[in-house]
């Protein structure tokens, strides 16, 4: 050819970069993925495993020394009584408190979905999640106040003249106590409270998710609301219920500071574990104590995905 | 009375949203058995007036009667109609067995009856053995098929179609004009059918409500609409019109009155063409531009008094030949004087 046309500038290293990693995606995903899965799998799936491998250890009864090799004593010890004891409260606090967030929670998320729009909703959801804003240890210590033999709840009731009414309720077996901060029930109403947030929010995700038109056919098609409810609503909802219910008992099985601010100081795991492995110095059995939780949540995981809770999904 | 009670009446029903008047002053009546149309733009009305017979809203004023009796103040599920919905709006956790049944599980017929009937309506909707199917499995016409058959397995006495066909392919939704047609025969029932799209309408419906701006602007057969447009709107909404008025309309009528001309009724010619017997109008122009369509082609044509005519005409030469007049060509529009359709607005 007479006229050559102008030879093309050599494209920059960066770009030369970019066309490679286009032209393969899979050095792609691993760059993209390398660092989180890393971290992951050193601190997440490392601790767990160190964690588990601890709880195959044992203490030895005359030195206190851990011994390091493999044997189920430290699981024998744990299934005596009063451990047995302890992961029972946990686990029925637990579910009394997954069970009362999500009495509470439903019906505020099918309210905020269903008959707000705009603003009001987004200053609801804020009001959801204005609480989190501030530290859990001060807002625990300020229900202990909020509770106490001379707090505001005590005052109120004797305002409203009904203080025989909370002595009797506190005169009651496991629920009661001395006052409502050292009573399970007090410490009931500071779980629910503390994780309500995060039942209402997942909730509200799958509410939000129904499209409108399905209650228009369920009530075209001759359904009352409550059979809509029933037929519609809940099956669609119930992934988010679910949702809601992992974090409010996986957190109420591991918390440690709730327990020892509020109620009559019986033991739960999380303060099981916290003094077995502090001044007991009694680390596999701490260790074996924390796979109960995982357990639990093991079983609740498969009942949950038999149910069809994640059908929906 | 021996004139049995309209399947739907509308008395003056007005919808306001605060300020916005989506459906203003309407009355209109539906007799039983009808295949009634309420077609317009979006934005016209058409689909609240439809969500008003459902009960999924209540008109701010005026009366809604069904067969005679008020239901204005009723919920849904005390009417007896049913809806296809625009999206279809299946539950999306059932199968297709369960969305079917669904009406009937309501009612609490027994599972035996429920099971013999959604095998019954599968076989109506030609969709036989896909019970177990979940929606999600389906494909758009099927899913039609299926919000159909939910619907009328109620045997409601008025079937509601909210846009059932818009979001079908073209094919498919011309197979499913024809089968909903058919289908109305079959059972029997007032179809009330909501959409903006005029060709269906047309194709479809025994009678036609024509929406614009929450109000109706004219009701009739499809033919009527389309040879008797009354207003502006409904004339170029309802096909194609040349609207006429002022001094144009004066040459050519001799009344300055405005007018509709549809573009097949006027003929093409060359110049020097005889005007032919009877009440004539004769208009000369050039042809500013024209449209090639396959099964006619449509001249635009600027009359020598400066109005603007399309004029469609009929393909009949066989040659591969795209048009008989190029632009710039001398031209003379004929057609008969009963072809224009005063307009009242």
């Amino acid at each position: 050819m007479a006229t050559a046309t102008a030879p093309r500038p050599k494209p920059s290293f960066l770009r030369q970069l970019s066309t490679a990693l286009y032209n393969r995606p899979a050095l792609f995903l691993i760059l993209l993925l390398s660092l989180p899965l890393g971290y992951m799998l050193i601190f997440y799936v490392g601790a767990l495993a160190a964690l588990l491998i601890q709880s195959f250890f044992h203490l030895d009864g005359f030195t206190g020394q851990v011994v390091r090799e493999f044997s189920l004593d430290t699981y024998r010890d744990l299934f005596t009584a009063s451990h047995v004891g302890i992961v029972v409260r946990t686990a029925t606090m637990a579910s009394a408190v997954t069970l009362a967030a999500a009495l509470l929670a439903f019906p505020l998320a099918y309210y905020t979905t269903r008959y707000t729009t705009g603003q009001t909703r987004a200053l609801l959801y804020l009001a959801v999640l204005l609480p989190l804003w501030s530290s859990y240890i001060i807002r625990v210590y300020s229900w202990k106040l909020i509770l106490a033999k001379e707090g505001i709840i005590t005052w109120f009731v004797d305002k409203l003249g009904l203080t025989a009414l909370l002595d009797a309720v506190l005169a009651l077996p496991v629920i009661g106590g001395p006052s409502l901060s050292f009573s399970s029930l007090g410490l009931f109403i500071v779980f629910t409270y503390i994780w309500l947030p995060y039942m209402i929010l997942p909730i509200h995700a799958s509410l939000e998710r129904i499209p409108k038109s399905l209650f228009d056919a369920s009530t075209d098609l001759g359904a009352k609301p409550m059979t809509t409810f029933r037929y519609v609503v809940l099956p669609l909802a119930f992934p988010g219920v679910v949702a809601g219910s992992i974090f409010t008992f996986s957190l109420t099985l591991g918390d440690y500071i709730i327990p020892s601010v509020i109620g009559n100081s019986s033991p739960f795991i999380g303060m099981a574990v916290y003094s077995y492995q502090g001044t007991a110095g009694n680390i596999p059995l701490a260790a074996a104590f924390t796979t109960i939780p995982i357990v639990i949540m093991g079983i609740y995981l498969t009942v949950a995905r038999k149910l069809g809770a994640f059908d929906a999904l | 009375m021996t004139d049995p009670s309209p399947a739907v009446e509308f008395t003056d029903v007005s919808r306001h949203f605060d300020e916005v008047r989506a459906v203003e002053r309407v009355s209109f009546r539906i007799p039983d058995g009808e295949f009634f149309t309420m077609l317009g733009p979006s934005g016209s009305g058409k689909t609240t007036c439809l969500r008003l017979i459902a009960g999924f809203d209540r008109p701010t004023a005026g009366h809604i009667q069904l067969f005679g009796r008020d239901v204005t103040k009723l919920p849904p599920y005390e009417r007896d109609v049913n809806t296809v919905f625009q999206n279809y709006a299946l539950f999306p956790h059932m199968t297709v067995g369960e969305n079917i049944a669904y009406g009937l599980m309501v009612k609490k017929v027994p599972k035996a009856e429920r099971e013999r009937r959604v095998a019954e309506m599968l076989e109506l909707v030609r969709l036989p053995g896909l019970h177990r199917r979940k929606p999600s499995q389906l494909s758009g016409g099927q899913q039609q098929r299926i919000a159909l058959a939910r619907a009328l397995i109620n045997h409601p006495r008025v079937l509601l179609l909210d846009e059932p066909l818009g979001a079908l392919d073209l094919k498919l939704r011309q197979q499913m004009q024809i089968e909903l047609k058919a289908l109305q025969h079959e059972v029997g029932i007032t179809f009330v059918f909501v959409t903006h799209d005029q060709e269906e309408a047309m194709s479809m419906s025994d009678r036609i409500a024509v929406f614009n701006l929450g109000r109706i602007e004219q009701i009739g057969p499809p033919a009527e609409l389309y040879e008797q447009p009354q207003t502006r709107f409904v004339a170029t909404f309802v096909g194609t019109s040349n609207l006429l008025e002022g001094d144009a309309a004066a040459a050519l009528t001799g009344s300055p009155t405005a007018f509709a001309v549809r573009p097949e009724k006027i003929r093409l010619d060359d110049e020097s063409a005889e005007a032919g017997s009877g009440d004539m109008c004769v208009a000369d122009g050039y042809v500013q531009e024209f449209l090639y369509l396959g099964m006619h082609t449509r001249y635009i044509v600027k009359l020598d008094n400066g109005a603007e005519i399309t004029v469609a005409r009929q393909n009949e030469q066989i040659a591969a030949e795209q048009g008989v007049w190029r632009p710039g060509d001398r031209v003379r529009l004929i057609w008969p004087k009963l072809a224009n359709n005063p307009l009242q607005g």
